[in-house]
């Protein structure tokens, strides 16, 4: 049986003319030499039943994207007696460069000139002929799409199989293509060698894992398990990790630090180690957790998992005006909430994105985690922790919630939500060390700038004026206290809570630093301090205000230079003010008026 | 499996294929569709639909893609 290849760039109607050809009786099937199937079929052919195959779309013979490798490769392994090429008659003069390099192999060839229905609206006319006798092949121009010329095209491929005999075999083209094969092999060793591309899972295993994960029933459970097992890895891994920074931290203290400084005045000493040694000590144990927790990220955001989560959740964000994306953004927002506010950029609709940039700060980030942790650890017995921890996170997600529902008639948005989603992919160990060591390298550059200053203004307010006992009511930090008691007892603070909520506007990693600070202690003696000086429905009332209230100076800042508003800015500091206030204040005269 | 001429995108089965006959959008939903591989003469097929009357999976040719019910509903379809 004679073997006919059909060859063409993409887009000339190859495909068409192919269909029209070959009827019903078309068949997918493995070639030697490929990994992709081909479409073939078994056609008449001057009396003769030939076997036609569609090879994929090329713009050059000797180029090297797959589709132009796999037609080499075809044309080595397996023999031709015809090779029809389709080539797309208007545009003719870019696309003749094929023919001749298909006519440089020395197969039976003919030209097939596709869409002269719209050549000649264009005015294009081709002497087939004059161009025949150059090419020193048959030329014949048709419409796939119509049927023109097709009959006449069949039997000038006919006779063109039953007069040329082919005497290429399949070794000497691929002697031809030599050259080609060597770049190829060169590129692909190269490649190996130099450049790490992330392994992509196959369509057909992107399509089985999809079907798990994206399951109807059990897609979001699955999700909301599988998020539960990455914090609870992020935070079983992190806190030894943790424990060993505090350690060796206490040791520079007392061993290097401790009697470098013992010869300062007293006041200098103090500033350095319970100022700023202690506020930096602080951020430095969380870094363990934080690294962990970024890398844990950016492993699942590459992973393609995401885009998994926006189609689950859509269907809910979208009752609350938000799209799938902005759960995505407010999952992230759990690590920090200051990348989460700059990854709304992917949203090109305002009020969709102001939105979205006015629930994120809502969401419980890490450094308010370290603060909830220690409260916890404080206040509570360690088997009601878990539980304490869990009803936080779903404040922290009912705030979103009604945020959203009270402001989405300010914001209505008709951003269609399409959103391409990607094959499974593991990322390389190399991706995820430099995205997280990114994230990581901010977070610690934003911390220790904050840190430092703030645990010194902290330091100084309760240490001035120097003729009264540091913390109490007579220094700078007990009047400031004072000033908003009428404000803050209401909702069960006191004066020490007030000054570490004053500093945690600055930054939440300074709250339980500040708090050292002021009571002078550290470790479990400040813990069982503040067990004596508050019970727990002012611990409570204490998180829940932390939890809603602005999370930090960063995210003030990224959310006025993103929204470049400063309107937006104020409206979102005084919203989650208020909110904070009403929330606790409901919280706590409500727990109080039933007896706790 | 065949489906109705003129039929709207949302209104697949999932399993179901049809190809691209119009796109009734604006100019940005229109060049956002585009982008994604939308075009007329496209084979396209519903993989699935999310719970709660979420957003459709739908494939063409090697590209997945979501998007909510109400944007595909600009999408007619002739039999493929």
């Amino acid at each position: 049986m004679k073997r006919i290849a059909l060859l063409g760039m993409p887009n000339t109607g190859k495909s068409t003319l192919f269909n029209r050809l070959s009827g019903a009786s078309a068949r997918v099937g493995n070639w030697p030499g490929i990994t992709v199937d081909l479409m073939s079929a078994k056609i008449l052919m001057g009396g003769h039943i030939a076997e036609l195959i569609d090879l994929p779309g090329l713009y050059d013979l000797h180029g090297f994207s797959d589709d132009e490798q796999v037609v080499r490769h075809f044309l080595s392994n397996n023999t031709v007696d015809l090779a029809i090429i389709v080539l797309n008659s208007s545009q003719i003069d870019r696309q003749l460069s094929l023919a001749l390099q298909i006519k440089n192999l020395g197969l039976p060839t003919i030209l097939l000139l596709n869409m002269q229905d719209e050549a000649k609206r264009a005015g294009i006319s081709i002497d087939t002929l004059a161009m025949s006798q150059q090419l020193g092949f048959p030329v014949v121009q048709i419409s796939a799409k119509y049927g023109d010329g097709c009959p006449q095209a069949l039997q000038v491929a006919a006779k063109q199989l039953a007069d040329k005999k082919n005497e290429m075999s399949p070794q000497a083209i691929a002697a031809l293509l030599e050259a080609d094969v060597q770049i190829e092999q060169d590129m692909h060793n190269i490649v190996k060698k130099s450049v790490q591309m992330p392994a992509e899972l196959n369509d057909e295993t992107t399509d089985k894992i999809d079907k798990v994960l994206l399951h109807p029933m059990f897609g979001l459970p699955l999700f909301f398990i599988a998020m539960f097992l990455l914090f609870q890895f992020i935070f079983s891994a992190g806190a030894p990790l943790q424990a060993g920074m505090a350690w060796l931290l206490a040791l520079l203290r007392s061993t290097i630090l401790e009697p470098l400084l013992s010869g300062l005045p007293v006041w200098l000493n103090g500033l350095l180690l319970d100022g700023i040694f202690n506020g930096i000590s602080t951020v430095a144990a969380f870094v363990p957790i934080i690294v962990l927790f970024f890398l844990v990220m950016s492993m699942v955001e590459d992973s393609g998992y995401l885009s998994r989560a926006a189609f689950l959740m859509d269907a809910l964000m979208s009752k609350i005006g938000l799209d799938g994306r902005g759960f995505v953004m407010v999952l992230m927002g759990f690590g920090c909430n200051v990348p989460a506010l700059m990854g709304t950029r992917v949203m090109r609709s305002r009020p969709m994105r102001l939105l979205t940039m006015l629930v994120i700060p809502l969401s419980l980030c890490s450094a308010r985690l370290q603060v909830f942790l220690f409260m916890i650890a404080a206040l509570f017995k360690p088997q009601q922790a878990a539980y304490i921890m869990f009803t936080l996170y779903m404040v922290s997600f009912f705030t979103i919630f009604l945020t959203a529902i009270l402001f989405k008639g300010q914001y209505k948005s008709t951003e269609p939500f399409i959103l391409e989603l990607p094959p499974y992919r593991f990322p390389t160990p190399r991706q995820i060390w430099l995205r997280g060591w990114q994230e990581v390298k901010y977070f610690l550059n934003r911390a220790t700038k904050f840190i430092v200053i703030g645990v010194v203004m902290v330091w100084a307010l309760t240490h001035y004026p120097t003729n009264v006992p540091p913390a109490s009511v007579g220094t700078l930090a007990g009047q400031i206290g004072a000033l908003f008691a009428p404000i803050l007892n209401p909702i069960g603070i006191d004066t020490q809570l007030a000054i570490a909520l004053i500093f945690g506007f600055v930054a939440k990693e300074i709250v339980i630093g500040s708090l050292a600070v002021i009571y002078g202690m550290q470790g479990d003696a400040l813990s069982h301090q503040i067990a004596i000086n508050i019970d727990w429905v002012q611990g409570m009332s204490f998180m829940l205000f932390t939890l809603i209230y602005t999370p930090c100076l960063s995210t003030i800042a990224t959310m006025k230079s993103e929204s470049k508003s400063s309107v937006f800015m104020w409206l979102s500091i005084a919203w989650s003010l208020g909110l904070a206030w009403v929330v606790s204040f409901i919280f706590y005269q409500g727990a109080r008026a039933l007896g706790f | 499996m065949t489906i109705a001429n003129n039929m709207k995108l949302n209104t697949l089965n999932p399993g179901q294929q049809g190809v691209i006959n119009a796109i009734d959008a604006e100019q940005g939903l229109h060049q956002r569709l585009n982008a994604m591989g939308f075009r007329i003469g496209k084979k396209i097929e519903l993989i699935r639909r999310a719970s709660f009357n979420g957003p459709l999976h739908v494939r063409i040719g090697a590209t997945d893609i979501i998007l909510r019910g109400i944007d595909a509903a600009r999408i007619q379809l002739i039999p493929a």
